[in-house]
Formats: structure tokens, sequence, C-alpha cells
């Protein structure tokens, strides 16, 4: 089980510190897809790169299988099984796809290791796995590739943070498919994400709003309170402060 | 003689030309220490000494396919400077990979300099791919120096591959390439340099489209750490409807240098030219994305400049 506990999170602003998440408390089972939703600015890359270790909170803890995880660098997260995809992939001259995937598997795939894991994300392991990951490969082909440098890890743990921004639709049916099998592996997978589809898919939602949790529970419930609450000017939903309930 | 190669030769060997031994098929020559100690002709390469000064004439046949030529240089005593004139000749239509490049192993205190003056002159039609590798090693206080000049002249529709790779523990070089482009024909050059310590490295390249649509790309990866200094200096003039590319890229780590200078000359209106040229540290982003595979800061780093070099 993945915890995490009273998470809090401030930057400097231009008015003194500015609140990215406030108090945050979820609890991640093992086999569960959560998908993390709220509005732009609402915290949620935040919170997914607070458990990567990517951005260490100011305070709050970070629990992995009742290990507090809180100062363990990105690497050694890693290493203990968390796997992160970014929302916008990394370029690297030089570097190809095959390296990649074979840096994340932590040793040479076989053959049929990169095609499966290429196919999970509608991609082709003969046509990509000697391609350069830099600027002749397009957004939604570098953030295919991106997530199956996270699936091919078979992590614990997999964060990812809005896999479907820059995917077409006929491949995002098959990523569809590999964030379920997920489930099925008895893994914790976390997305972040604001597709309905995927969301549906899921075990658990969870709105965050203003740096808080608004509300966590069943897909089908809280799109249903989503739908019935007003959206201020300001983005904030209407309503929508933490309920105190923890998922 | 080098027929029986120690292991010191044979490394160097491996590294500047990926060869375990003399080649026992294809032409060849092998230079050490200043003098040229194996040769060996093919049935479309000739291979002849030089009679008014240091050096080899590389005759390949016209219509000649698949061969390849080896002559690589190794010096491994320490104090000598060795100059040396090559000259290619490619027929028409040929086809042909050479393999060049030179380690110098210095274990003493003295300066050990190769300078290798190479002429490329490509026939119509004729297609040349060439290595070169250049590295050094030893423990020795002496300098590893090496100054390659590489003369590209480039009739109607050929065209020139060129790799040119410093591996690292050269003192100092300066690599001057220079090309005249006949019409259509194509020059592309992918340069990688590694520099440490207090290691200096310049590169010149002037290339001359003078051929209708003919066309050069220029793509340079440098590593500079320690203190080193790296210093790239490009000029491609278009004087007629041609295309031209010049990318140089350097990644600077440490208290390292690295200065670009890519210029690029029009002189007619067709001529498409451009250069692009960016230096940095290591992004960020890239060290922490292969920290979430794993690895640690160090292998991050020495994965990203692998591939850079790559």
């Amino acid at each position: 089980m993945l915890q995490l506990r009273n998470i809090r999170y401030a930057v400097d602003g231009t008015d003194g510190k500015r609140t990215i998440l406030d108090g945050v408390n979820l609890d991640f089972n093992d086999g569960e897809q959560t998908i993390i939703t709220g509005h732009n600015g609402s915290g949620k890359t935040t919170l997914a790169k607070i458990i990567m270790g990517i951005i260490t909170p100011n305070d709050g803890t970070v629990v992995l299988d009742g290990d507090d995880i809180t100062g363990l660098s990105v690497s050694e997260r890693a290493r203990r099984g968390i796997a992160f995809a970014f929302q916008q992939p990394v370029r690297f001259k030089g570097l190809t796809v095959g390296d990649l995937l074979e840096a994340a598997r932590g040793g040479k795939p076989t053959r049929a290791e990169l095609c499966d894991c290429l196919s999970e994300v509608g991609l082709c392991a003969v046509d990509y796995i000697d391609r350069e990951l830099s600027g002749n490969l397009s957004g939604g082909e570098l953030k295919r590739i991106e997530i199956a440098m996270a699936l091919i890890r078979k992590c614990r743990v997999s964060v990812f943070d809005e896999p479907e921004a820059g995917i077409d639709i006929w491949s995002f049916d098959r990523l569809s498919g590999a964030f379920a099998a997920l489930k099925g592996e008895g893994r914790i997978s976390v997305l972040v994400s604001h597709q309905e589809r995927i969301m549906r898919g899921a075990d658990k939602l969870v709105v965050l709003d203003g740096g808080k949790v608004a509300r966590v529970g069943a897909p089908d419930e809280v799109l249903k309170h989503i739908r019935s609450v007003s959206v201020s000017a300001c983005g904030r939903l209407a309503g929508g402060e933490n309920n105190g309930k923890r998922a | 003689m080098a027929n029986a190669l120690n292991e010191l030769e044979k490394r160097l060997l491996a590294q500047v030309a990926d060869l375990e031994a003399l080649p026992q098929s294809g032409a060849f020559n092998l230079r050490e220490n200043g003098k040229g100690v194996a040769r060996g002709n093919s049935a479309g390469v000739e291979i002849t000494p030089k009679t008014d000064k240091s050096g080899i004439d590389i005759s390949v046949k016209a219509g000649v396919k698949g061969e390849s030529v080896h002559i690589p240089v190794i010096m491994t005593e320490s104090g000598l400077t060795d100059l040396v004139y090559n000259d290619f000749y490619i027929g028409e239509d040929a086809e042909v990979v050479i393999v060049a490049g030179c380690g110098i192993d210095n274990c003493g205190s003295q300066k050990s300099q190769h300078d290798g003056i190479h002429a490329f002159h490509l026939a119509k039609g004729s297609r040349v791919k060439y290595i070169e590798k250049h590295i050094g090693t030893g423990v020795g206080t002496g300098g590893r120096v090496l100054n390659p000049v590489t003369e590209i002249f480039m009739d109607d529709d050929s065209a020139f591959d060129m790799e040119t790779v410093q591996l690292g523990g050269v003192t100092t070089s300066v690599r001057k390439t220079t090309a005249t482009l006949g019409k259509g024909a194509k020059l592309n050059i992918s340069e990688r340099v590694l520099t440490s310590e207090n290691q200096t490295a310049t590169t010149y390249f002037e290339v001359d489209l003078v051929g209708k649509n003919s066309s050069v790309e220029v793509v340079s990866r440098s590593v500079a750490r320690d203190g080193s200094v790296q210093e790239f200096v490009s000029e491609v003039r278009g004087r007629t409807a041609c295309f031209g590319r010049v990318e140089c890229d350097g990644i600077m780590m440490d208290n390292a240098v690295i200065r670009s200078s890519p210029r690029v000359s029009a002189e007619n209106v067709d001529a498409e030219l451009m250069h692009e040229a960016a230096i940095g540290k290591i992004a960020g982003e890239q060290l922490v994305k292969l920290e979430t595979l794993g690895l640690s800061k160090q292998d991050a780093e020495a994965m990203i400049i692998k591939g850079f070099l790559k």
C-alpha cells in the first residue's frame, strides 16, 4: 500500500507563499487504480511528482508498504519499485528507444519483451527501437515511448501524468487496455487524467481542488457529483471543500 | 616489423580502426612511429608510397564496389613528431570505405605529435565513407598532439560521408577540414569530440558549395569536462542553388569552455543555408528522467554523454 499523509507544499509567489498542496491524505491500495483529477493548477502533477520524489513536500510523509520513503531520492524510490511517466516527455540526443527501454528494464530486454511493451502503446518495435529519442519523433510517439518506459519496469507503483495528452484515439484504445491490465497484476497505478474514459475504468477517483482533496470515491459517484456542481469563474468547484473523507 | 603486433599496438589498432590484427584481405597501410610498416593492395585499390615526401597515394579504380581501405597510424614512442601526406584518388562511380585514425600512447615526458594531411579527389559519381578516430593514451607527462587536415574535392554527383571522432586523451588537436563540391555532390560530416583535464580541441570546417544542387550537412557534438577548452569554427559558402546545414551541440561540465562560431555565407538567391548551435550543461530534466528509471546521477550523466557522443 502507498500512503500520503498530511502532504503540504508551497512555493514562493509574488505575494508571499503560494500553497500548491494543503494537507493531502490518500491511500492507494494494492491492485487498485486511482485517477487524480481536478482543474488546471489544482496540484495534480505536484502530487504525482511528490510520490516519485521529484518534488519534496514541505510537510507530510510518503509511506510505501509501511516504510517512510519521504527522504529517499528519485533513484532510490525507483529502485524501491516506483515508476513515473512524465506529462512532457524528455528528448535525448543520441540515445535510442532501445537504449532507454534497456535502462528502464535494468538490463537488455529480449526482442519479445520489446515487441510486447511497445505494442502495448501502439508502436512496432522493429520501427522504433533504433530511433533516436530526439526531434525526429512526433509528440505522440514520444509520449507513448515515455509510457512504455514505465510499463516495461513492471513496478509495484506506476505513476502516469496525463498519459492521454497528445495521443490519438486509436492508440488511446490500446493504452486503456494497458492501464486496465496493471490492475489485474496486483500493482498500484496512479494516473493524473482529465479523460472520462480513463476515469470510468479506474477503481477510485480523487478530485483535487485548490490543493485539497475535494472528493474521493467510485468513479460513477464522483463524476455525478462533478457534473452537479458549478464551477466558479476562478475555476474552483463550488462547494468543493475537503470533505475530510480519507481514501 | 608490425606483422607480429604487441598488446599495446593491438589495443591502439582496435581503438582507432576496429581491427584486432592486420587485415588479411582488402587494402591497408599501417604506419607506426613515423614509418610505414605493413602494406597490402587489393584488386581494386592500389597503395603506393610517395617518393618526394612522407606518405602514400591510394588509388581506387573506377567502378569498384564494396572495397575497404584501412590506413591506421599508431605511435608508441615519446618525443616523436610525424608529418604524413596521404592522397586518395577515387575513380568514377567507385564505392569504398576508408578507415583512418591515429592512436598515440605516450608514456614519456616528451611530446608526441602526428599531423596527417589527407586529400581526397572524388571523380564523378563516386561514393566514399570515411571513418577517422583519434585517441591518446599513456601515463606519461608528454603531450599527445594530433592535427588532422582533410581536403575534399568532389566532382559532380559524388558523395562523401565523413565520421570523425576524438575519443579522449588527446592533449591538443587542431582539426581542419575543407571541401569543394561540384554539381549534385553531397557531403555529410559527423564530428564527435570528448576533452577533459586541460586539453584543447579546435575544429575548422570550410565548405564551398560551387555546383548546382550540391549539399552539405555538418553535425558536431562535443563534450568538454574539467578545465578543457573546445572551439568550433565553421563556414559554409553557397555560391549557387544549394543546401547547407551546420549543427553544433556542446555539453559543458565542471569548468570547461566551449566556443562555437558557425557562419554561413549565401552568394546566390537560391542558396539555402542554416546553422544551429546549442551549448550548455546536461539538462536537469534528462537527469531526472533517467533517475526515475533507477539510475544514479553519475550513471545518468554517463549514459547521456555516451549517447550524445555515439
